[in-house]
């Protein structure tokens, strides 16, 4: 029996790293990549729940994440491609149009 | 110590790996390929957790679909002429990475803290699911209490595709063409 708060833990450091790699990268798709393992970790905590407390609920969760991250990569990725062809550059520290 | 806790943590410090190559490496594409062997070894993990049918999924989906989309983004971008570094510290993103921290150790705090204690609430008990099936269990549950959300995902998915055609198409403003 794996204790539950040991994978709420992993799931918190993924998340955490997730974070720090949104805040210090500035290639655009290497931000995404980040954003992807936030939602994993997420993940992990629901299948983690799920699993301490015997319930499909967590279960449940975890699919609609990971469909929504899914449709999140999708329409990001067509933006980032946008961007590309109109700026020439995905470094997000260029991108600025809209920064005060 | 059990095989199932040893494995567990083999794995956790495999994929915290992994995740800080994701933030380390310089070229996207060993990012990707790092993000890839996390979304692998949290597969394991899921299956450690009794949720095969999870772990099948994040492999098709994330490892399969979703990262192949990054690696062909990658390739299209043909990103070697990008010049800037893979880190750059200022005094804003070191305080972001500070506090980032700061919720991270309070999350473990809360996380072990003799209050939360959870414990079985439903009746999906291991043996219980291999007796019926984990998958069977799983379909049942989606298309009875959870099949509101299962058809505005599917509205959502269908949106997102048509959203992604448009705002990816090169629109040809000299040629005088539709689009």
């Amino acid at each position: 029996m794996i204790p539950v708060s040991h994978v709420l833990t992993l799931s918190a450091i993924l998340f955490t790293i997730g974070v720090s790699g949104v805040i210090l990268r500035r290639n655009a798709i290497v931000v995404f990549m980040c954003i992807e393992l936030m939602l994993n970790g997420v993940n992990l905590g629901f299948i983690g729940f799920a699993y301490g407390m015997q319930s499909m609920t967590g279960v449940m969760f975890m699919f609609f994440v990971l469909i929504v991250a899914a449709a999140e990569a999708v329409i990001g990725l067509a933006i980032i491609l946008a961007i590309f062809r109109n700026k020439g550059t995905v470094d997000i520290e260029e991108i600025n149009l809209l920064r005060w | 110590m059990e095989m199932q806790l040893i494995f567990f943590y083999v794995f956790a410090v495999l994929s915290v790996g992994g995740a800080l190559s994701v933030l380390l490496f310089r070229s996207p594409v060993y990012c990707a390929m790092a993000l890839v062997g996390t979304f692998g070894f949290l597969s394991a993990i899921f299956i450690l957790l009794n949720s095969e049918f999870v772990a099948a999924i994040q492999l098709l989906i994330y490892a399969g679909a979703i990262m192949v989309l990054f690696l062909f983004v990658i390739m299209l971008l043909n990103l070697r002429t990008d010049k800037s570094p893979g880190l750059t510290w200022s005094l804003p993103k070191l305080l972001g990475v500070a506090v980032s921290i700061g919720i991270l150790s309070q999350m473990i705090g809360v996380i072990n803290s003799p209050a939360a204690k959870i414990g079985p609430k439903d009746i999906f008990s291991p043996q219980y699911l291999d007796e019926k099936g984990s998958v069977k269990v799983i379909g049942e549950i989606l298309f009875t209490d959870y099949v509101l959300p299962f058809e505005i995902i599917s509205v959502l998915l269908m949106v997102a595709v048509i959203g992604a055609v448009i705002i990816a198409k090169r629109h040809d403003t000299d040629s005088g063409g539709e689009g």
